[in-house]
């Protein structure tokens, strides 16, 4: 087994996503495979990437590694079911079995920032922490016989040959929607915390006491009504403009109306 | 000391790794969004590609196809080396040829028709980003059988739009992002504008804005929409027009608006019967006249302190009677035919919910009314101390334009943005520059029999915008000038040409026969096209006598081995996107924002490993072996030695006005219009590979009638001259189509057409019922079936790439969970969808966000066996499938035989989702089963190479 760090820091470094307006584009999980597989736990491996190996039971197409996948599913039934998107990464639990069921310390959570690695050199690709996780978040590549994470880029996220702005993860830098942001979970002051503390932002499945740092904002209540617009349900209401009667139930009617000067 | 076993070993990260050794900026081509990327380069090789952070479209972000860029560049679909066809027309048997074999034998071809009849050359593009360049050369080697792939597309949104407000939907206008408050979207799925649209999205959303999304399916952006709104296909015009019913009904419209910006008080000569009944009455000078009512007279409508009327009856110099357009159009929509009670059934929703909507709408536009405190000038050089917004804003996309009665739809939609007051104002719709134009711009297509001349350029380009019948490419008798017919009675506001025709016409000699079929990036054999199967057959049907091809020679490019490539017999093959150059034109299809004129290049950013050229290098080239006067000096040399970015900085279309808008001028000192620079690309690739002229706060608004805009946009060469561009909410050039239906003028409609004409060119907006399911059997099709695109994927180039096909391998056909369980469906089970013309077969998905009278599928995934250098089993090919093969690219036979195309009557836009089907289990469904109908594995032709075994990349040379 593998020790969590006892001389932890107060960061916390994470993401928050916004399931408000996340459109399921993939955007994120793209531009991360894109990152990453260049990165510190390079390659990420595809297999079958264009179909030409003989699949025993059937060609199901290419697979590989990803760190972060998006889940489109729907809730409840009929009209008003609600269609999410689920962005599914790593959420660099605070206390992870997913580093302490390692048998030989390859996977880590780092004492400075709280990110969850596995260091490849020690990996033994014995798969207890991906039957550890519950969120699903591990990856493993059978040809490098190691499993792989989403490393919150922290090949990118401090990396001085980029410029500041850019020192964010790809998932972030990418986001089309803006549906992702980066910072320190464990500072309460800091943009992430506040957004989380007025969206009222939630961590996923608490009840399995790992404290995952990532948060997920839920989606804002769907305003379908009139007057959750600030709008009267009926036109006849709004229509204070017209003179003679509530509404012109005929031509002449409006044309009368319109008998008003009009300046060009 | 002692190592502790269970103690962790630190890692030693480097958090500050080398990224890159070289970075450079171009445009991405993974789609039609043209955003600005950033790209990595590790010993030559492609390490990262992003977002550019600078660049206007996409302001730093990527999608998932942007970002999977590197898995196209280096695709083992790619092609290697010209080649010519040596086995039978579609066997995939080719032998690879040297370039100068290839252009050569490309020159003799084309030669030989240009000294000839060069309308026997039939040039159509596909997602060509290079139409100012296509179009021109189309022009100069004198064959009017030129368009892009406009027709199949977006026609009916350009058309409607361009002959209504001077500018359109699609990538040409945008939401006011910043300050509308209720946002409604008709039909859009992922596509033109993605990354756009979805920042705007998101932006709407946390400012607390409305949005409504108006689609059969809850997918993507749907399904983040504060209301989503179920349609049925087909049915938008209804909804629309009873919004415009409820607003009228109320007087919620924006008079004063519509007095000044539209042709509201333009009067219309009532004369039943007289051959110029319901066009505008015109003083002598062809101004269009309005009654005022300060002076009680008929004045000219363009006069600036007139007090217009619009709704009285008045008399005109000649004694006849005129009303103003906007009596006839209220009058129409204020008919309780158009009340929501009366269409809420057909179009699947509640007429509450249509009444509701308009009130939220009216809310919206009225009573939370934007002031933006920027004193402004109009175009009669009034000042205006604000700018007043109505804050409602409208976008719409395919599921307006792939119908039938698209083109009315969509001039409905612009009809209730001109009512609202709410285009290009704060909050509202905003025309993207070089828009606003004219409506429509002044420029006719050419291609009649009599403007054909051999080794002749024509005097014009091939598209343009037909006034009335007179503009129209037919001859005496009324036939078709045109391969595709655009232009004829069958389509006459064709302005994209009918490239979905091109095929079948041709096949059928059909209005002639051509000699030479010469398309670039369009997969004709495959899911570009309807009846694909039938389309693979006219490919390669001969003539019983001669035994030759009915198309006889077939020239294509492609960077990839596609599903087309099989049916060319000589194939010149393209780079990819990273290899190129290219410019993102004004004259084109720009990179413009509402704040600002933009436009963009494409640089080399690796070198070729193959032995390929990029597209418009060989166009040049063989126009040069032409000897096309705009491409050759009259000694025969080439005008632009140096390739395609010599003819970027250095040919002009117009004086001053060239392919590219920045830096213009000797020095590089002119924006817009200036004499040529022969240093442009480079200062192109200094400022990240684009350029844009920001405009000043007080030209941002009110583009079509503000005088520092309009004087601006003169001086860029956007407009001609900066007058006052008026909407129309009633069209003439339909009514001139009309009355010659009725009858009047020298240039009349077959009778075959007649009836057609007259019924579908009204000047105000109608709705019908999509052509095929007025014309089959609703009750064996009851059901509904159409197409949107994923956002991970565009068309058919997204299945070779080994990190997309992931997202997106194969897919089903999904349902209406109820409705599917009333038929006996289940997940997962397999289904035979029949319509009039065919039959597939295909697995299931029932979902709960869908229309029930709906069926859709992702667009473009399936593949077949054996192309795009995929496994022959690759899922695409097994599991995955097209709808296009139940799609016919005819309608039914009318009663005299005649078929038209399957497409809207006015701009021939393919109606794609007027698709009518049936769905039935399909007693098989073993896991085993594939989709049907299959076809022979395609043989591969000579591509680069697949990898063997897993996929390893990691941007690094040796890859």
């Amino acid at each position: 087994m593998t020790c969590l760090p006892t001389t932890a820091g107060s960061k916390k470094l994470g993401l928050v996503i916004d399931l408000d307006i996340c459109v399921g584009c993939h955007a994120c999980a793209v531009n991360c495979k894109e990152w990453n597989t260049s990165g510190h736990s390079a390659p990420l491996t595809d297999w079958n990437a264009y179909s030409d190996d003989a699949e025993e039971d059937g060609d199901e197409g290419a697979w590989g590694v990803w760190f972060n996948r998006i889940h489109t599913y729907e809730a409840g039934e009929g009209e008003d079911a609600r269609t999410v998107h689920f962005p599914r990464s790593c959420l660099h639990c605070e206390t992870p079995d997913c580093v302490t069921v390692c048998p030989t310390g390859a996977s880590y959570k780092r004492a400075e920032d709280g990110i969850v690695l596995v260091n490849a050199d020690l990996c033994i690709g014995c798969k207890l922490c991906s039957w550890a996780c519950p969120y699903g978040a591990r990856e493993y590549d059978k040809t490098e016989g190691v499993m792989k994470k989403c490393t919150l880029c922290v090949d990118k996220i401090y990396n001085e040959n980029l410029e500041e702005q850019d020192r964010v993860p790809a998932c972030v830098s990418t986001c089309p929607a803006g549906a992702r942001h980066f910072g320190d979970l464990g500072d309460p002051d800091s943009d992430v915390s506040q957004l989380v503390a007025e969206r009222q932002g939630y961590e996923l499945m608490p009840e399995m006491g790992y404290k995952p740092v990532n948060r997920y904002l839920p989606p804002r209540p769907r305003r379908t009504k009139a007057e959750d617009f600030g709008a009267p349900e009926r036109l006849a209401d709004l229509a204070q403009r017209v003179p003679a009667g509530e509404t012109t139930s005929d031509a002449s009617g409006l044309l009368g109306w319109l008998d008003t000067m009009l300046s060009r | 000391m002692s190592i502790n076993p269970f103690e962790t070993v630190v890692e030693t990260v480097d958090t500050s790794p080398p990224v890159s050794d070289e970075t450079k900026f171009t445009t991405c081509y993974m789609c039609a969004c043209r955003c600005g990327i950033k790209v990595h380069l590790r010993d030559g090789t492609i390490r990262y590609i992003e977002g550019n952070k600078n660049h206007p479209v996409n302001k730093g972000v990527l999608c998932a196809k942007g970002s999977a860029g590197i898995m196209q560049h280096y695709s083992p679909a790619r092609l290697t080396k010209p080649m010519k066809r040596v086995g039978e027309r579609g066997s995939g048997e080719f032998k690879e040829i040297e370039w100068d074999e290839a252009l050569a034998t490309a020159a003799e071809w084309l030669g030989d028709i240009r000294k000839s009849d060069p309308r026997k050359l039939a040039f159509f593009t596909g997602r060509d980003q290079s139409q100012s360049l296509t179009g021109w050369w189309a022009s100069q080697f004198g064959t009017p059988n030129h368009a892009a792939h406009g027709g199949f597309c977006s026609v009916n949104m350009a058309a409607a739009g361009l002959y209504s407000i001077g500018g359109s939907f699609w990538e040409f206008g945008e939401p006011d992002w910043e300050h509308t408050k209720f946002f409604m979207m008709f039909g859009v799925a992922e596509d033109h504008d993605s990354n756009p649209i979805k920042m705007g999205l998101g932006h709407i959303k946390t400012r607390g804005a409305k949005f409504v999304s108006v689609n059969p399916v809850k997918t993507g952006y749907s399904a983040i929409a504060d209301e989503w709104v179920g349609i049925r296909p087909g049915t938008d015009g209804l909804f629309i027009l009873a919004l415009v019913h409820e607003l009228l009904r109320a007087g919620k419209v924006d008079l004063q608006y519509l007095v000044r910006y539209t042709n509201a008080p333009w009067l219309v000569i009532q004369d039943s019967g007289a051959a110029d009944h319901g066009l505008f009455a015109r003083d002598d000078e062809g101004r269009p006249l309005a009654f005022d009512k300060s002076s009680g007279k008929v004045v000219s409508a363009l006069e600036a302190d007139i007090t217009p009327d619009l709704s009285g009856e008045h008399v005109l110099p000649d004694g006849r009677k005129a009303v103003p357009s906007f009596k006839l159009l209220a009058e129409r929509y204020l008919d309780p035919s158009y009340a929501p009670d009366a269409v809420a059934a057909q179009t699947g929703l509640d007429a509450a919910t249509i009444k509701r909507l308009a009130a939220e709408i009216a809310h919206a536009a009225f009573e939370q009314e934007i002031t933006l405190d920027v004193p402004w000038t109009d175009w009669a050089g009034r000042r205006h101390e604000k700018m007043i917004g109505r804050p409602v804003a409208m976008h719409a996309m395919r599921g307006i334009s792939a119908h039938s009665n698209g083109f009315h739809t969509c001039r409905a939609l612009h009809v209730l943005q001109m009512l609202l007051g709410s285009i290009d104002c704060p909050g509202g719709f905003r025309y993207k520059p070089p828009f606003p134009r004219p409506a429509p711009p002044p420029l006719k297509p050419v291609g009649r029999a009599e403007q054909i001349k051999p080794g002749t350029p024509m005097a014009g380009p091939p598209l343009g915008f037909p006034m009335g019948p007179d503009d129209l490419l037919v001859d005496d008798a009324g036939n078709p000038a045109r391969i595709d017919k655009a232009f004829s009675w069958d389509a006459p506001m064709a302005v994209h040409g009918m490239m979905h025709m091109v095929i079948h016409n041709a096949w059928a000699q059909d209005p002639y026969p051509i000699d030479t079929l010469f398309m670039y990036m369009a997969n004709m054999s495959w899911n570009s096209t309807m009846n694909s199967k039938g389309t693979m057959e006219k490919l390669t049907d001969k003539d019983p006598e001669t035994g030759e091809y009915r198309i006889p020679k077939i020239i294509y490019s492609d960077a990839y081995a596609s599903e087309m490539v099989a049916y060319a017999d000589l194939i010149l093959p393209d780079t990819t996107y990273l290899e190129r150059w290219d410019c993102i034109s004004l004259l084109d299809r720009p990179i413009c924002d509402a704040d600002g004129a933009a436009d963009s290049i494409r640089q080399p950013v690796v070198a070729p490993d193959r032995d390929v050229r990029p597209f418009q290098e060989v166009l040049i080239d063989l126009g040069v072996r032409l000897g096309l006067p705009g491409l050759t000096h009259e000694d025969g040399s080439a005008k632009y030695p140096g390739g395609y970015p010599d003819y970027i900085a250095n040919h002009e279309r117009a004086p001053g006005i060239g392919p590219l808008a920045g830096w213009r001028g000797a020095d590089g000192t002119e924006g817009g219009k200036g004499a040529p620079n022969p240093d442009q690309l480079k200062r192109y690739v200094e400022n990240e590979c684009f350029w844009r002229h920001e405009f000043k706060p007080e030209e941002r608004y009110y583009k079509h009638a503000n005088k520092t805009y309009l004087e601006t946009a003169t001086k860029l060469g956007f407009i001609g001259a900066p007058n006052q561009i008026i909407m129309q909410l009633y069209v003439e050039p339909l009514q001139q189509f009309r009355l010659a239906a009725e009858g009047h003028g020298a240039n009349q409609p077959p009778e075959k057409d007649r009836e057609r004409i007259k019924r579908y060119f009204d000047p105000l907006p109608i709705w019908y019922q999509p052509f095929e399911e007025s014309q089959v059997d609703t009750g064996s099709f009851p059901m509904h079936a159409i197409t949107q695109r994923p956002a991970a994927m565009y068309h058919s180039w997204g299945g070779q790439n080994a990190w997309l096909r992931q997202l997106h391998g194969k897919n089903p056909l999904f349902m209406n969970r109820k409705q599917g369980e009333k038929l006996g469906i289940a997940d997962g089970d397999w289904v035979y969808v029949t319509s009039h013309h065919g039959q597939i077969k295909v697995p299931v998905k029932l979902m709960e966000g869908v229309n029930p009278d709906t069926a859709w599928t992702w667009n473009a995934i399936g593949k077949r066996r054996g192309a795009w250098n995929l496994g022959k089993d690759a899922p695409e090919a097994t599991k995955g499938f097209l709808l296009n093969h139940v799609i016919s690219e005819l309608l039914p036979a009318r009663k005299d035989g005649y078929r038209y195309a399957n497409a809207d009557p006015v701009t021939g836009q393919a109606a794609w989702y007027d698709l009518r089907v049936r769905i039935e289990k399909a007693a098989d469904d073993r896991p085993e089963a594939v989709s049907e109908p299959q076809f022979p594995v395609l043989k591969t032709a000579p591509t680069a190479e697949r990898p063997k075994g897993p996929l390893q990349y990691k941007g690094r040379r040796g890859q």
